[in-house]
């Protein structure tokens, strides 16, 4: 299989060899952005002075000033309302949710107000503001420092949701983001902050450092939105992931000797369709991984998506593997994340059918 | 952008130009640290309203301090609660234990026997103190800090540590992150991590008491950062509409992880202030003082047992260590600001004021720590045979489905059996004991 994680690498001149994990890339995406950009703000619990608990924003108030990096009180509902207000300005805030487990506070501004404001004021005023939020798993964060919620925001109308899933894409894709003139959930895998995760958490985990896509170039550059990264080519089946997941299943059909046509969604709204579709078509099976629960999750509307528009390419039925519905359990955490044993079953009921 | 004024001057006007604060605190790493600013009244100076008087009546008690400790370690003033020299060894006895099952754990997560711990050192007496005044059966709605609670209402300390551990003998079935316990035998609501959601389902509760015209009342913990939470709001708002038989305990423990109070408002007033807008009883009391933290607790128990009204107490004092296993607050604040506090340490205050009056010397005291420190090892031990986090012993996995609903829909029950047969993939020969996370 080929890699070709840095296939949309830049031809950036003069670009050094630089590697950086995940929390570096997003700490350097927004300082580009900020320096680019005097209406870029940053704020949120705890990124002013210390920098945030996960070190995403570190540096940055002694960069840019209290003024344009600043802590908020503990109050979701505040930090996603005022950076609404901000936007109404005109100002491009970058709000930091600490937890996507406690976003939920914030979900009336962002659901009835961030991602509407367009559309009811007839573009009058827009929100033009990312909100950032590490989520997921892995980590023994126990039911309020694991969840993945991204499906409640992809099912509302105007909000756009991003997630990367190496230090490469996290610097282009949140540039992006910050740039777009429309609500943006950016949810960051926290369990691949440090380095990519096989889903094998018994195996000593690799830094970023060891992998191509860590390589971040200095400066601007942007990924766009809607555009999924091929991160291998196979003509077995079809895997469509984002995030963590993305390196569990290329581990897992590295372990198999499965030669599968991997897609890293990135943007789940909007959706990169031309190239799930082109790969579909040319497997004819389609296996849908995420970490977050299953019913209603994101993998039912990409099976719906396929199922519809590929239908008669399909040689299998499309499977889906995920969380269990409970929540995220603390000392079964393993035994409930979506891991190589899921994954392999899946494989191999798409492969004999 | 294009709508923005490019400034005053472009528009031709003289109007002043606006600039935003940002609260900062006044030390961080390395300062020298003063806290002569901070105002602390004499002990025994505070008046004593009556328990049922007008929250109108009340202005001063929310920018006062209720003090009843003294420097010379007595009892002073109208808030003085008497309690008996058995009662107050007790209440010491409590709070020892409290820290030193703190240091137990702390160590135990360092050692990698958990994923996470809390400590409430320096604050001990806001959980301890207060729920001593209260009824065993009223209940209680604590935010993540309150051990105190529980080690006074008697909740064997195994089942703490068995929680903190996700063991198999974890009551909570090692689904919760460590220290969000749960005992409705305790009167004790389950912890939630989300912050501030406690306070109005106190109040709710609280509301379904008066209802049912039951005797108990309930009380809620929450610090003085989640008070920014809109459910603090919410809170507040159903206890004054509903005159709810209810306490609203604001620990002000200056730190939010690295977020001082100031980010909660602290520097325009006080946390017992907001009372006054919402027409609540308000009280602003020395958290460090387990006396006075008894005395405002009962009041307000008094008060709302007599169907006279909600009240709001700050209970003022210091995050002595980190806010979690998971922080390090040498990043953000002086290290010297826990020994400069000017409220003291309140198991030394208490220890104090029972030798002053006669009751305790220091012989006892080391004994009393000596033994506090030997049961929580004990303990520590016994449950330690039970597993710890990630070494195997944990609940079944099909516990894992189980309370998602009172009855298992089949999408579950298939998501159940696809977990067993995961695990007889991975294990054949059946789940190892140590060693591996099954």
């Amino acid at each position: 299989m080929r890699e070709t994680a840095t296939q949309d690498a830049p031809a950036t001149e003069g670009a050094t060899e630089r590697r950086l994990n995940m929390i570096e890339a997003i700490n350097d995406a927004l300082d580009v952005s900020m320096g680019r950009d005097e209406d870029v703000v940053v704020m949120g619990e705890d990124v002013g002075y210390f920098g945030g608990v996960f070190r995403c924003t570190a540096g940055l108030q002694e960069k840019y000033g209290k003024t344009r990096v600043f802590d908020t009180p503990i109050n979701e509902c505040g930090i996603i309302a005022v950076a609404v207000g901000m936007g109404a300005y005109g100002l491009r805030p970058v709000p930091e949710i600490q937890f996507a487990d406690y976003i939920y506070p914030g979900l009336d501004q962002l659901i009835s107000e961030a991602a509407r404001l367009r559309y009811r004021s007839a573009g009058e005023y827009i929100a033009p503001m990312t909100v950032r939020s590490p989520f997921g798993g892995g980590i023994f964060g126990g039911q309020t420092h694991s969840q993945s919620p991204e499906a409640i925001f992809t099912h509302v109308s105007g909000l756009k949701t991003v997630i990367p899933a190496t230090p490469y894409d996290a610097k282009g894709l949140l540039i992006s983001c910050i740039e777009d003139n429309d609500p943006v959930v950016f949810f960051e895998p926290k369990r691949i902050y440090n380095g990519p995760f096989s889903g094998y958490y018994d195996k000593p985990v690799q830094p970023w450092k060891k992998f191509d896509a860590s390589v971040v170039p200095e400066g601007y550059y942007k990924i766009p939105l809607g555009k999924a990264r091929h991160v291998t080519e196979g003509e077995q089946l079809t895997i469509l992931a984002y995030g963590t997941m993305v390196h569990v299943v290329e581990a897992v059909c590295r372990e198999k000797g499965v030669e599968a046509d991997i897609l890293d969604l990135r943007t789940l709204v909007p959706l990169d369709i031309e190239a799930i579709e082109a790969s579909v078509e040319r497997t004819g099976r389609c296996l849908i991984v995420h970490e977050a629960t299953r019913t209603s999750g994101f993998g039912a509307e990409l099976s719906a998506l396929v199922t519809e528009r590929c239908f008669y390419h399909l040689e299998a039925p499309v499977e889906r593997v995920t969380g269990f519905d409970t929540p995220y359990p603390h000392s079964l955490e393993w035994a409930y994340f979506p891991g190589p044993i899921r994954i392999g079953e899946a494989i191999d009921k798409i492969l004999k059918d | 952008m294009a709508d923005r004024p490019e400034g005053n001057a472009a528009r031709g006007d003289n109007r002043p130009k606006l600039s935003l604060h940002v609260p900062e605190p006044k030390y961080r790493p390395g300062d020298v640290v003063d806290f002569s600013h901070i105002d602390v009244p004499e002990a025994g100076s505070m008046a004593r309203p009556d328990e049922a008087c007008d929250p109108s009546d009340m202005h001063e008690m929310a920018f006062g301090l209720v003090r009843v400790l003294g420097d010379d370690d007595q009892a002073h003033g109208p808030w003085d609660p008497k309690l008996d020299p058995d009662t107050l060894r007790t209440m010491l006895g409590h709070m020892a234990m409290t820290r030193a099952f703190d240091e137990r754990m702390f160590r135990g997560q360092r050692q990698g026997k958990t994923s996470f711990y809390m400590k409430c050192t320096g604050e001990e007496a806001t959980s301890v103190s207060a729920s001593m005044a209260l009824a065993g059966d009223d209940m209680v709605f604590p935010s993540y800090r309150q051990q105190g609670i529980l080690i006074q209402r008697g909740y064997p300390m195994i089942e703490m540590i068995n929680q903190i551990y996700s063991n198999k003998g974890d009551k909570l079935k090692g689904r919760q992150l460590p220290i969000m316990y749960s005992s409705r035998e305790h009167s004790f609501f389950t912890i939630s991590g989300n912050l501030a959601t406690q306070t109005p389902q106190a109040v709710g509760w609280a509301m379904a008491s008066a209802m049912k015209g039951d005797s108990r009342i309930a009380a809620t913990w929450v610090g003085e950062g989640s008070t920014a939470e809109g459910d603090f709001h919410s809170a507040c708002t159903f206890a004054t509409v509903y005159n709810a038989p209810v306490i609203l305990n604001v620990i002000n423990n200056q730190w939010a992880i690295s977020s001082f109070s100031g980010f909660a408002g602290a520097e325009r007033t006080t946390f017992a202030a907001r009372a006054l807008g919402y027409g609540l009883a308000g009280l602003r009391v020395d958290g460090n003082d387990a006396l006075a933290c008894y005395a405002a607790e009962q009041w307000a128990a008094n008060r709302a047992r007599a169907n006279a009204g909600p009240t709001l107490i700050e209970f003022f004092t210091y995050r002595a260590e980190g806010h979690s296993t998971s922080d390090d607050p040498s990043g953000y604040r002086s290290a010297q600001e826990r020994e400069e506090w000017p409220l003291g340490d309140p198991v030394m205050r208490l220890k104090n004021h029972l030798i002053a009056i006669g009751e305790w010397d220091e012989e006892r005291q080391e004994k009393m720590d000596l033994e506090a420190a030997e049961h929580v090892k004990k303990v520590t031990k016994e449950a330690e045979a039970n597993g710890i986090l990630g070494h195997g012993l944990h609940h079944p996995f099909r516990t894992m489905f189980e309370d998602v609903f009172e009855e298992l829909p089949w999408h579950l029950q298939e998501q159940a059996n696809q977990a067993v047969r995961e695990r007889e993939t991975k294990f054949p020969e059946g789940l190892p004991t140590k060693g591996v996370q099954g």
